[in-house]
């Protein structure tokens, strides 16, 4: 029986999980999938948010807000990139100038900090690849860019150093209620559990009406990106996001904390919940609106495109607190945009509740703290040889592309939730997201993981599930003959 | 009266060639706008041939698998024949690239070898 | 700081064949820097025959090709260092690589000749919408897989791209027991050459679709499925030409770009035709003292050229440490690509140092019959050769003669084109 269960090991699910992991309670998160950060939080904008959109006076806009805020300490504490580059809200037209004042308005009421509106002019001087057509810029120093992936992990590994247990592979197929507890069913049996957390994402509606009369729903609203090689990575160095106006939302263009450069997202509602397929006309819109503000965008240097979902929620409000009619059920549902800046907020204020509702008490030994990921590139030459002398794998580079090595690649796979699949890989190390696409290491990346984990080739998969990276051996087909000598 | 139609791979023209045959004699090659197309569908409709390359195990070595080919090209229906017997085969370590690793294959008597070491862990 | 006269960087056929001529010109100080297990480069996994005809005058597999230049190596006695990756180049010739005995490492090199060979172009970077899934492959990727791993990548497959590693592919898979379906080409014609069409595709039965690319990727996990549709000449598909494949895997063949990172970090000038760097007739890139050949420079189609490039390249350098590459200089003249050609390899020559026969290796932009080759000094023709057939997958060249060059007092360009008459 455990005290809480998290559903959904996403950034909202990790940070809950490492906010809880502060406290005495038997703890657990239950993911359908084999990784964290597998879902919304693996394919977003990676924005840190400054916090002047969301409605004045709502929980959207002060979990952004504190959210925001929280950053800085906790990407210290937790070792993940994260940097402050500032954004510019852009406006092409005069007339929509009220638009951005109205903006800036907002976000004062929100309590962002440093807001200022710019004139075309200094826009372009701080952004000289803004277009030219520019009339104005609402700029928020505060805002900045992290990798959600990294972020996540780091959230995930912190909570478990801290006791909390993950289960991965573990869909939710229905849930009891019992007297005193929850008995989640699951495909890989019942989990027991007094409160339960509800951070799954775009099936946090599923979630919910299992257990809830008061039914919610969520939309998968489907955005694509482009991700552009790091020779693009300058091209813009702030955050630019377009002001909406009556034709849409507009498309942002920024360079990521990785020194790519990400264009996106489109807008457009789906009905499945696994519909991560982009598409042309999704694609060709990025190029069309990313170029209106953005001039030269060199789209000739894409790596890869790829779509995420946000979790919509019908009143575009964050759900989060105890379900009215299902006591010690707790939602963090609709989590849209800001969820990923919001996230830190979210756990605290989730933790919160739960502390004061179960009288939970501060554990003795809670590790505030984290190490990443060593990243040998960031080391002097002499530090190096040091580290390759110790641990030869160091010296040997597996991602020609990200320049990761295998020493790199042995600690994603035994550190706490370590990783089990390329995909996993991927996230934790950046190995394969170069620019050649994972061509040159996906072989050394499979032998690695096979060799570490103990498992056969054909085993290995690009992200659990039944996603095998090759379908057995060579010379087992055409059975056997001939009279070797 | 039969007619075979083929792409002459001489070069990159790729020209269309038209065999007549009647029964195993060749009556007329149009198509062909040099002689190297006329003798190239000549052998291919008679005798196609082509070397086989492949992989064989690879036991104690310093390598899983090591490359392979048919010494000489063999007829093109020996194909499948030939994979199935190279498929059954486990080499052992050492071997030097020329190393026969199959006598005859497919009963073509054309020997397969090695094109790769393997060295002896 | 250890020093070497020459410093090799890639131990391919085009790095092999440099430092053997290197050394058979007298240069001692000769490293190799390999960041694979073994010497050979990508022939170790080309296990198919077709290489080494012009070299050899035998029908040899890649890693029996690869094989003979490792034992010419091996008998010269030159040094190589495996499993050790370059990591950087300075301006000033500082190598530094890095490996799991010696660690981080530098190396003061008199001469750079630059190697590192190509890589294949990502789904990435052609943007094909739809699903993510395991099961796509760039070709080579499957080619390691298969003839070094071991390793099915799948067992009912589509190739998109019809270069010759694609088609090698589709034979290789059908061999070893998998379906291959179809292969899919965007361009009107081939990128690969007829004999592979011919003994890959029609030996097995496989459909070649030109004019044709994938426009959705199905499969949330695994692969499950592609969708076809022919493109109009712009290469934008055709609503209604879709037709559906159900398929486990999906390989791509989709062009080759050579690797230049480290060129680019050195700052040596690129050419964007190419990828490649930009260099004169010596080989030598715009750093002085630093050479390249191989795909790096441009993708070849036979390794039999890249080792005769990389032959030249390895003369040039020693020449240079000798200090007499240098010596003699005379006029810098421009070769300009245009009217079909796409670009040209030199792009430079010094016609002091050009050899008595220089070969400029090009291609064309698009397939053209009964057209011809025409060489420009300045504004006048000086050759003119008919070919029956061009084609962009297959790379073209003129001979200029060094004499010729020298009788034309006043001459700043050499312009290569493609006229029909």
């Amino acid at each position: 029986m455990y005290d809480i269960c998290i559903i959904g090991a996403g950034v909202t699910g990790c940070a809950v999980a490492r906010e809880l992991s502060r406290y005495e309670a038997k703890v657990c998160v239950i993911e359908k999938c084999e990784d964290v950060c597998c879902g919304t939080s693996k394919a977003n904008s990676a924005i840190v948010h400054a916090g002047f959109d969301a409605p004045e006076g709502s929980l959207m806009a002060r979990m952004n807000v504190e959210g925001n805020r929280m950053m800085d300490r906790l990407a210290r504490e937790l070792d993940f990139p994260f940097r402050r580059n500032g954004s510019l809200v852009v406006c092409m037209n005069e007339e929509d100038l009220p638009g951005l004042q109205a903006l800036y308005d907002r976000g004062m009421k929100n309590g962002v900090e440093g807001l200022r509106i710019l004139s075309g002019e200094e826009a372009r001087e701080m952004e000289p690849n803004l277009s030219d057509a520019l009339a104005g810029a609402l700029y928020a120093p505060s805002g900045g860019i992290v990798c959600p992936f990294g972020m996540t992990i780091a959230l995930a590994e912190n909570a478990n150093v801290n006791g909390v247990e993950f289960q991965f592979d573990t869909e939710v197929v229905k849930i009891r209620k019992e007297e005193q507890y929850y008995g989640i069913e699951t495909n890989r049996g019942l989990v027991e559990s007094r409160y339960v957390v509800n951070a799954a994402g775009v099936y946090a509606d599923v979630i919910h009406n299992m257990v809830s009369g008061r039914k919610i729903k969520i939309t998968p609203r489907r955005g694509d990106y482009y991700l552009l090689d790091h020779s693009a990575g300058n091209h813009v160095t702030r955050t630019i996001f377009q002001l909406p106006t009556r034709l849409g939302k507009g498309v942002l263009v920024s360079p990521t904390v990785h020194g790519n450069l990400i264009v996106g997202p489109t807008a457009i509602d789906v009905e499945d919940r696994e519909g991560t397929n982009t598409t042309r006309e999704g694609m060709d819109e990025l190029a069309v609106k990313a170029g209106m503000t953005v001039k030269n965008l060199p789209l000739g240097q894409v790596i890869t495109s790829f779509a995420g979902l946000r979790a919509h929620e019908e009143g575009h409000e964050f759900i989060i607190g105890e379900a009215e009619d299902a006591k010690q059920f707790i939602d963090a549902a609709g989590i849209e945009s800001p969820g990923l800046s919001s996230a830190p907020a979210i756990g605290v204020m989730v933790a919160k509740l739960l502390r004061e509702r179960m009288g939970l008490w501060e554990k003795e030994g809670f590790i505030p703290e984290r190490k990443g990921i060593l990243n040998p590139a960031e080391l002097g030459m002499e530090e190096r040889n040091a580290l390759i002398r110790e641990k030869p794998a160091y010296g040997t580079i597996v991602c020609r592309c990200e320049s990761v090595t295998e020493g790199e690649l042995i600690d994603a796979i035994h550190r706490p939730v370590g990783a089990r699949s390329l995909d996993g890989i991927k996230r934790r190390t950046r190995t394969g997201m170069g620019r050649c696409q994972a061509g040159f290491c996906s072989p050394r990346t499979m032998e690695i993981l096979a060799r570490e984990l103990g498992m056969g080739m054909e085993e290995i998969t690009k992200c659990g599930g039944s996603s095998a990276v090759v379908m057995g051996r060579t010379k087992e087909s055409m059975g056997k003959g001939g009279q070797g000598l | 009266m039969e007619k075979k139609e083929l792409v002459c791979i001489g070069c990159p023209m790729g020209c269309p060639v038209t065999v007549t045959m009647e029964g195993n004699e060749i009556t007329d090659i149009t198509g062909n706008t040099c002689p190297r197309g006329r003798t190239y569908a000549e052998k291919e409709v008679t005798n196609p041939t082509r070397i086989v390359t492949s992989t064989v195990r690879v036991a104690g070595g310093d390598r899983p698998f090591i490359s392979v080919k048919t010494k000489e090209d063999i007829p093109k229906e020996k194909i499948f024949d030939c994979m199935q017997e190279i498929n059954g085969i486990t080499v052992k370590a050492p071997v030097k690239i020329g190393d026969v690793v199959l006598e005859n294959a497919a009963g073509t008597g054309v020997p397969v070898i090695a094109t790769k070491a393997a060295a002896v862990v | 700081m250890r020093s070497y006269d020459i410093v090799v960087i890639g131990g391919g056929p085009a790095g092999l064949a440099a430092a053997a001529s290197a050394r058979k010109e007298g240069i001692d100080s000769i490293l190799i820097l390999e960041r694979d297990k073994e010497l050979g480069g990508i022939l170790n996994q080309c296990i198919h025959n077709g290489f080494g005809l012009h070299t050899f005058q035998e029908e040899l597999t890649g890693p029996e090709y690869a094989g003979r230049f490792i034992d010419i190596v091996k008998e010269l006695g030159i040094p190589y260092a495996l499993h050790t990756m370059v990591m950087g180049i300075s301006r000033e010739k500082v190598v530094t690589a890095m490996n799991r005995e010696e660690g981080m490492f530098q190396i003061q090199a008199g001469a750079v000749i630059l190697a590192m060979g190509c890589r294949e172009r990502s789904r990435g970077a052609l943007n094909i919408p739809g699903y993510r899934p395991a099961g796509i492959f760039s070709a080579g990727t499957a080619q390691r897989l298969v003839n070094m791993e071991g390793c099915m990548p799948g067992r009912e497959v589509v190739i998109l791209g019809s270069g010759d590693i694609g088609l090698i592919m589709a034979r290789r898979m059908t061999l070893e027991g998998a379906k291959v379906k179809v292969v899919a080409e965007l361009m009107p014609y081939s990128g690969g050459l007829k004999r592979n069409i011919v003994q890959c595709l029609d030996d097995y039965g496989i459909p070649l679709k030109l004019c044709h690319t994938v426009v959705d990727i199905r499969g949330k996990e695994r692969l499950q499925g592609i969708t076809l549709a022919q493109v109009d000449e712009k290469g934008r598909p055709i609503p209604g030409t879709q037709e559906e494949y159900s398929c486990d895997t999906l390989l791509l063949s989709v062009g080759l770009i050579p690797e230049n990172e480290l060129s680019r970090d050195m700052g040596v000038e690129m050419d964007p035709v190419t990828s490649g760097p930009v260099v004169n007739e010596s080989l030598e890139t715009s750093i002085p003292g630093v050479f390249a050949c191989g795909n790096v420079l441009h993708v070849h189609d036979l390794v039999d050229y890249v080792s005769q490039e990389a032959g030249r390249a390895g003369t040039n350098a020693a020449a240079f440490v000798r200090g007499e590459l240098h010596k003699d200089s005379g006029r810098t003249i421009r070769i300009i690509a245009t009217e079909g050609v796409r670009y040209t390899v030199p792009r430079y020559i010094d016609d002091a140092r050009m050899e008595r026969l220089l070969t400029v290796r090009f291609r064309v932009g698009a397939v053209f019959r009964d057209s011809y080759i025409s060489v420009y000094y300045n504004d006048e023709r000086v050759m003119h050769r008919k070919k029956r057939i061009m084609a962009p997958g297959e790379m073209e060249e003129v001979v200029l003669q060094k004499e010729k060059t020298a009788s034309y007092p006043d001459l700043e360009r050499i312009t290569i084109k493609i006229e029909k008459e």
